[in-house]
């Protein structure tokens, strides 16, 4: 259990920086989407990792039950991290048909910029 | 319970949609409401101010549950002080965009100002790690859309270059938060900081991860060396008038890096004692060196003041990263004044670019006004450098002053002493182009004056802007004595703890 989740987190998180540092539109939004999954794995496992727990105490069962505040947090993180990417998106979109080249990363000057536009034509 | 604590963040929340959806096809009453809602948040935050002078710490228990079950809003001097520098930098640059029109060249300016004024606030007043992190997100992403507020070629590219590095950012600060909660159980700042003092040495390596990754997240805010290398672009490409409220967004990182570090992993708790100091101060120096170059290696005005912004952020972190009372004090100081002076000189850059369309550092046939422009960046440029007789002489001056310490001094005096040099020579150049160089260049048509005069409403916020740093100048002593409560307050952790955490007593 340990083992996999560990591994699952490290797995995306070294995929979604790779991505990231693609430096091209496309793989930097799926590269932050595969980080964000890799954080929510990891908010999730940060309350301990309990199999077939329930995350509410019961006055009349046994005492053993999973820390709820976690999942509570990795809601939180999913429901912005989606509106984080829906406007990534847009954004990215809006970026790419304006300047006709979906890099991330901008030259210092007006006229290397337009080098740039050129060569990525 | 004082309800009004939960105001500066309920009155914008509510404010933006009205906005949006009510108003938005009707510019004037966008305007009148977004005005009317920062007035209302001016005079909460005055109220503020005065309780928080009282010294003591109030907390408002959101849906009534106790710390630390429940999420808390803390209101002490420190928080008080920002919101109301949060209201009076909101109200200059809200004046400012309507009166030149920047509002209307896109849409939803208001509702979107709005939310980031709620985030703001939020951040200010939140006692709580994880509610700080959702009002990070709703400052940023009302900054991501005021960021490209009219849209752009550049604008549009910078503007995703900000979102991406923020979205790492925010990736990194839920990492923190959950090796935090990991080794501490809690994210409650009071309850943090009465765990983690708890804490042996030989147990710590989990919290002092999880505190250096917090000083990153906060260091990407702040635009700290190695992280500050977003801020330039941003600042340069964004809307100017935002530029001048994202001199408040600077202050939110260094402000999370002095209630979080401060309280939860601060001086005297043996887990993380020294951890942070040590790396923060070779950081903030370097960062002073960058924006002092950067000042004079600029080639246009709008990157040029961005990096005078980051040096600034240098000389704060320089002086937040003693964790002494009085070095605080000397910060405290030094971000207020920080603050008015970059909104200042942004919205005189913006007066002068928008007449001469394109804001390369080069002669251009002189624009209208142009005695009167000089005058405000003269004034603005004296502020940011930190010359007499405006704040920033003081401030870089109690600065000076309040780090002594042996090994330190020499690196922090040479550091922010040849940053104000680098900065003075950069902004007195640019000023000599802009405004003497360009009297030299003849128009093509002498007649042929098209750009509207500045009118008195369009330089007034500017105006206002720079009589803040020399009210701030003028009323030093009165403003340090209650820094100096403030800093005292920030440093006697066992209150903050006992305010926020005593109540379970006398309820139960």
């Amino acid at each position: 259990m340990e083992f996999i989740i560990a591994s699952a987190v490290g797995v995306l998180t070294a995929g979604g920086v790779y991505l990231m540092l693609r430096l091209r539109t496309f793989p930097v939004i799926l590269g932050i989407a595969l980080l964000s999954y890799a954080v929510n794995l990891f908010l999730f496992a940060s309350g301990r990792l309990a199999v077939n727990l329930p995350p509410i105490l019961s006055k009349y069962g046994d005492a053993s039950y999973t820390d709820p505040l976690p999942q509570a947090l990795t809601l939180t993180a999913i429901v912005i991290s989606f509106g984080m990417t829906a406007v990534l998106v847009m954004i990215g979109l809006a970026a790419f048909l304006e300047a006709d080249s979906d890099q991330i990363n901008i030259a210092a000057d007006d006229t290397d910029t337009k080098t740039n536009k050129d060569a990525a034509q | 319970m004082m309800h009004w604590i939960i105001v500066p963040v309920v009155l914008p929340a509510l404010l933006a949609p009205v906005i949006v959806l009510v108003m938005r096809h009707d510019i004037t009453l966008a305007r009148i409401a977004s005005v009317a809602g920062a007035v209302l948040l001016l005079a909460v935050a005055i109220g503020f101010v005065v309780v928080a002078a009282g010294g003591q710490t109030l907390i408002y228990e959101l849906g009534d549950w106790p710390a630390p079950f429940g999420i808390v809003l803390v209101l002490d001097r420190l928080s008080a002080m920002m919101v109301l520098l949060t209201a009076i930098l909101a109200l200059i640059v809200l004046a400012h965009s309507i009166a030149t029109g920047w509002d209307a060249r896109g849409k939803h300016f208001h509702a979107l100002f709005q939310f980031q004024i709620m985030g703001i606030c939020g951040a200010f007043l939140t006692g709580d790690v994880f509610n700080l992190f959702v009002f990070f997100e709703v400052l940023l992403i009302a900054s991501y859309g005021l960021m490209i507020h009219a849209g752009g070629r550049d604008r549009m590219r910078a503007g995703l270059q900000y979102i991406v590095i923020n979205l790492a950012g925010s990736t990194l600060f839920l990492f923190a938060l959950g090796t935090l909660y990991a080794s501490t159980g809690t994210l409650n700042i009071a309850d943090l900081a009465a765990k983690i003092s708890e804490i042996p040495v030989e147990e710590a390596a989990l919290v002092r991860v999880a505190a250096m990754l917090l000083l990153i997240v906060f260091a990407v805010k702040a635009a700290i060396f190695p992280v500050q290398f977003w801020l330039p672009a941003t600042y340069a490409n964004a809307p100017a008038p935002v530029a001048a409220l994202f001199a408040i967004m600077t202050k939110v990182g260094a402000y999370s890096i002095l209630r979080v570090h401060t309280t939860a992993f601060g001086p005297g708790i043996p887990a993380t004692d020294g951890l942070i100091g040590t790396w923060l101060f070779p950081a903030a120096i370097i960062t002073i060196v960058v924006g002092g170059f950067g000042v004079l290696g600029a080639r246009r005005l709008m990157p040029l003041i961005g990096f005078s912004v980051v040096g600034s952020m240098g000389v704060l972190l320089v002086a937040l990263s003693a964790f002494t009372p009085t070095a605080t004090t000397a910060a405290l100081y030094y971000m207020i004044h920080s603050t008015f002076a970059a909104a200042a000189v942004f919205l005189v850059a913006d007066l002068v670019i928008t007449r001469r369309t394109q804001d390369k550092l080069a002669p251009a046939p002189v624009t209208v006004q142009n005695g009167l422009f000089a005058a405000l960046f003269f004034a603005a440029a004296i502020g940011m450098a930190g010359m007499p007789p405006l704040s920033g002489f003081l401030g870089k001056l109690v600065v000076l002053d309040a780090i002594r310490t042996p090994g330190l001094i020499g690196w922090a005096w040479t550091a922010i002493l040849a940053g104000s040099l680098l900065t003075i020579v950069g902004f007195a150049r640019a000023g000599s182009v802009l405004f003497w160089s360009s009297t030299a260049v003849d128009a093509p048509e002498p007649d042929a004056v098209t750009q509207p005069k500045a009118t008195a409403t369009q330089i007034a916020p500017a105006m206002v802007a720079v009589a803040m740093l020399a009210a701030l100048a003028v009323f030093a002593g009165p403003v340090t004595a209650y820094l100096e409560g403030t800093a005292t307050q920030i440093f006697d952790r066992a209150g903050y703890i006992s305010a926020v955490l005593g109540n379970q007593d006398e309820e139960s």
